[in-house]
């Protein structure tokens, strides 16, 4: 029993059938990974998964409770925090404000009406917020304006949001799209440190198989709507399906 | 002291400083001559105009300034406070303190429903519901409710909800023996009561309504500064920034911009209040859309979003609505007499059509202006030049402590 | 029965300027994305255009005649519009007496002039900016060019009345059988309201069978492809914006004769027809027009005094009304596309 089940998930989008019948189970504890060629539904399945969407039929449960018809807030307060493909951050707070504002959401709740408290003042707050700016080693970043970090920097920052929270399921869609090679290691190293270091499920959606096979345990490869194979990177490295799949994508798909 | 940081309570002093000074520093020139004449301000009218308009703009800040949703309705609470201070003082009594907490609970309930529906949508369609619902109650107030002939009289349509002797007034019905209207008061302190300081040539007046109103103002602003410093006031400024992050970071939007609705709701009817305890009269005119343009206009021009600039865009459109409606032709002639006849002639042909009657079409220039050249307002507009004086002066360019929401 | 083909017809002269308004609006939000709070002085604009002309068409030589005196005892004077000394007496007092027709040819460059100025000056540095911004500076624009107005043409409202022939009624009803007087119907809204079909018929024509039109809904669909297609999308864009201004502006000339101009009227209508565009879907053309017939026609009934009775002031809140369960149930509008700002 995974900490994520996903049972005969299906999503239709007008005539396109964009999910077919997805299975998936996502064990605690490791680094599972979503692969497929453009178009296969993977955004629709994490859309599924955060409460975007409402699959059709099929359920999501995760530790052992359903996802469906909640609202994205409601499932993060469960447990699951999502990474974007472009780093979504508050881009007119300062770096120590967008890390408050996790901290916030996981003590307070998903509403507290605290207009009156000098948000200064909360001790325990700014020093959970800064003791993580310190381990995303942005401590000295932590009056800038979030808009004007380099884009390496907001994905550090991002990630250092969801872990404030100290989810039991961590969500990445896509985090290296669009990064240089350098910023690409980077993460890569950040992600396998998080995952050594926590108790944290790793989820991560990706094009690039560089990313894919220096992190993850397991591997889902999804194709028109319908996941393909299941296993060990290993085992689909030489995949015959996963080849097809790809059509020779798999190399070079930087 | 207060509770605030150092910057914040310097702001405080200053603004408190200024409101209690307001009679002097609104006056400088002396009684009788032609620059009094134009430019003092210090009559208690128009002070009070100044605070009043301030508590609304506050109001109005806490909600457009931190979430960024532009409401085109808030005349309406306005209205809504003014109608309920009149009712309290028709059926109650004369004291200000009732009638200014109905107020603030009626445009609370006001506020309550229509944020709660308004804010089922975001961006210019957030934007046309609060219209709509601003217009439904105006036309309301000026037609079915306001129709004395009806069962549902409640604001006396055209003519404006106003005081009369056979009104019940439980509290002190006994006071208006003597066949007068009874005047607004707090306890003892009649609203208009005026207390007259002769020095020299300078003419000073205290009036009891001005102070009243400026305490209410100044204990207004030291909320907004507790709720802009506040997690709170960071939460809305975050639904702002990024509102998808948001919901993903577990966090329920939709209360947090409802209290900030309610809020600045409240504090419209607080401003409704006042303006009805300073002359008991209320009239639908003061709830029509244009006049929630205005509030927007007030907000723009003097800094969105940040602390000081409500006042001061309050302050800078009473002030100059004041002094352009001033101006006539007589004036620029005897401004420019110093220019050939033609010249000034030609001048004042020109500016005749920018001041007295004309002062909307400055001030819908300037709002322009603002908006084009400088989207932060006038705040922004002080900040840039003290910046360029700085930097004259030190030459380094190293204010790194640069904190935004001045 | 004949109750309410009246209020059908009186929904369809009120429903006429929203439909011609809100289709301007609808053009100038699908193509360029922006919010412009200033269509309703437009609006205004096309009514003053009216007023206009018929003040130049009514000036006159100032001539003596000796032979009479005013009740002053001073000679009479006698003015002669100079139309008439050119035209000769009977043309020229047909020709002013068919000033609104007429301005609608005097309008139309104006309108258009106004409106790429306006799109060229200011509109076009505000594409980028978030609407909440195109709001507030259209707002001051429309506060800036109702105060220019109020400056030339005072703040009273300037009857300008329509041509002779169309001053009267249609009896409507003795045609269908009804009693002598029981739908009465002015000719001139009869006129109105097959202007406006007209207008409006125009401009699906010009958008449904030109290359122009093809590449401008080309560009309400997809304004980035276009783009990328090299076709120069922003000066058909700059065409569409004087167009609409046309539209809105044509609708005021010939709303003038209903209604006399005053220099708030363009702020009265834009409000409703902000709230007819929401109604109809924003970017949605047809469901411009549609709407603005439809809430027209709602009003026209809400006023009938057995509703009235039943929900005491329904006539003035019904437009509003519809628009908030409109949004509230269905954000994309009557018609509007899947999609478009539905959030």
């Amino acid at each position: 029993m995974g900490i994520l089940e996903v049972k005969n998930v299906g999503k239709r989008f007008g005539g396109l059938q964009a999910l077919g019948d997805v299975n998936l189970s996502v064990a605690e504890n490791s680094v599972h990974a979503i692969i497929g060629p453009n178009g296969a539904g993977k955004s629709t399945l994490l859309n599924c998964l955060v409460g975007k969407l409402i699959p059709d039929t099929g359920s999501v449960m995760f530790d052992g409770q359903s996802v469906l018809g909640r609202k994205p807030f409601e499932i993060n307060q469960m447990g699951i925090s999502r990474v974007f493909q472009t780093p979504e951050i508050f881009g007119d707070l300062s770096v120590l404000e967008n890390m408050l504002i996790p901290c916030f959401a996981k003590r307070d709740g998903a509403f507290h009406l605290s207009a009156f408290k000098n948000m200064l003042d909360d001790k325990e707050i700014i020093d959970r917020a800064q003791h993580m700016l310190e381990e995303m080693k942005m401590a000295d970043k932590h009056g800038m304006n979030a808009a004007s970090l380099s884009r390496g920097d907001k994905r550090r920052l991002e990630i250092g949001m969801c872990l404030s929270q100290e989810p039991r399921l961590l969500l990445l869609d896509e985090p290296t799209a669009g990064m240089a090679r350098a910023d690409t290691n980077n993460t890569i190293d950040l992600l396998k440190q998080i995952s050594d270091e926590r108790d944290i499920t790793i989820a991560i959606i990706e094009h690039d198989m560089h990313v894919v096979f220096s992190l993850a345990e397991r591997i889902t490869v999804l194709a028109q709507g319908t996941p393909l194979v299941e296993d060990t990177p290993d085992n689909i490295k030489g995949h015959p399906k996963v080849r097809e799949a790809y059509l020779g994508e798999t190399q070079d798909a930087a | 002291m207060l509770k605030l940081n150092k910057r914040d309570t310097m702001l405080f002093v200053i603004v408190t400083a200024m409101v209690f000074l307001a009679p002097f520093l609104l006056n400088p020139f002396p009684q009788g001559s032609s620059m009094a004449q134009m430019f003092n301000a210090g009559y208690p009218d128009l002070m009070q105009r100044f605070v009043i308009f301030g508590i609304l703009v506050i109001g109005f800040n806490i909600l457009f300034g931190l979430t960024g949703y532009l409401s085109f309705g808030h005349a309406a609470f306005l209205g809504i406070g003014s109608y309920s201070a009149v009712w309290m003082f028709k059926l109650l009594s004369m004291n200000i303190i009732p009638a200014l907490i109905l107020s603030m609970i009626v445009a609370g309930i006001f506020s309550l429903v229509i944020g709660y529906v308004s804010l089922r949508r975001s961006g210019i369609y957030f934007s046309i519901l609060t219209l709509a619902f601003a217009q439904m109650s105006y036309n309301l107030a000026y037609s079915v409710l306001g129709n004395p002939s009806s069962n549902y009289n409640l604001t006396n349509g055209e003519t404006g909800l106003q005081l009369a002797l056979n009104d019940p007034r439980v509290l002190d019905g006994a006071a208006a023996a003597n066949g007068a209207l009874p005047v607004t008061k707090l306890f003892g302190l009649a609203m208009r009561d005026s207390y007259n300081l002769n020095v020299g040539g300078w003419l000073f007046t205290f009036n009891v309504g001005y102070y009243v109103a400026g305490i209410l103002m100044l204990i207004s602003f030291y909320i907004s500064i507790r709720i802009f410093r506040s997690p709170f006031g960071m939460m809305l400024r975050a639904v702002k920034s990024n509102q998808q992050r948001m919901n993903y970071t577990g966090l329920n939007t939709k209360p947090y911009t409802l209290a900030a609705f309610v809020i600045s709701g409240m504090y419209a009817g607080l401003a409704g209040g006042l303006l009805s305890s300073m002359d008991p009269l209320a009239g639908a005119e003061r709830m029509h859309w244009t006049a929630s343009g205005e509030i927007v206009i007030m907000a723009i021009l003097g800094g969105v979003g940040t602390l000081i600039g409500p006042i001061v865009g309050a302050g800078f459109n009473e002030y100059f609505k004041n002094i352009l409606s001033k101006i006539n032709d007589g004036v620029l002639h005897q401004w420019l007499s110093f220019l050939p006849d033609g010249l000034e002639n030609f001048i004042v042909g020109i500016l005749h059509y920018f001041v007295g009657k004309g002062w909307h079409l400055t001030l819908g220039l300037l709002f322009m202006m603002v908006i084009i050249f400088l989207p932060g307002g006038l705040v922004e507009g002080g900040q840039r030049l003290a910046k360029m004086f700085k930097r004259k002066k030190t030459d380094d360019g190293s204010d790194s402590n640069n904190t935004p929401a001045e | 029965m004949d109750q309410i083909l009246l209020q059908i017809l009186n929904g369809l002269d009120k429903g006429s300027a929203y439909a011609l308004i809100a289709l301007g609006l609808t053009l100038i939000f699908g193509t360029l994305g922006v919010v412009n709070f200033a269509h309703g002085a437009l609006f205004m604009i096309g009514a003053f255009c009216a007023v206009t002309l018929q003040r130049i068409l009514n000036i006159s030589t100032v001539t003596t005649d000796p032979t009479k005196t005013d009740f002053l005892g001073n000679p009479a004077t006698i003015k002669t519009p100079v139309v008439e000394t050119w035209f000769g007496p009977e043309m020229g007092a047909s020709i002013i007496d068919w000033s609104v027709p007429l301005a609608i040819l005097f309008a139309i460059p104006i309108m258009a002039a106004v409106g790429f100025i306006m799109e060229r000056g200011l509109i076009k540095h505000f594409y980028k900016r978030p609407h909440a911004d195109q709001i507030l500076v259209t707002f001051g624009l429309a506060i800036v060019l109702q105060e220019v107005i109020k400056a030339f043409y005072g703040a009273n409202p300037i009857p300008t009345p329509a041509p002779e022939a169309f001053r009267g009624s249609f009896d409507f009803g003795t045609y269908l059988g009804y009693e002598a007087n029981a739908i009465i119907y002015p000719y001139w809204r009869m006129v109105y309201f097959a202007f406006s079909a007209v207008i409006i018929a125009a401009v699906f024509a010009f958008l449904q069978f030109t290359t122009f039109g093809m590449v401008v809904r080309a560009g309400m669909a997809d304004r980035e492809t276009v783009g990328l297609l090299g076709i120069n999308i922003d000066k058909r864009f700059t065409i569409m914006f004087a167009i609409a201004a046309c539209v809105a502006g044509l609708a005021g000339v010939m709303y003038a004769p209903i209604n006399s101009p005053n220099y708030h009227m363009g702020m009265d209508f834009l409000v409703l027809s902000f709230v007819v565009v929401v109604v109809g879907g924003m970017g949605s053309l047809p469901g411009a027009v549609l709407a603005g017939f439809m809430l027209g026609i709602l009003e026209a009934f809400a006023s009938m005094n057995q509703v009235k009775a039943i929900f005491p002031g329904i006539d003035q809140i019904i437009i509003y009304l519809v628009a908030i369960i409109i949004i509230l149930t269905r954000p994309r509008g009557l018609m509007g596309r899947r999609g478009v700002m539905e959030e």
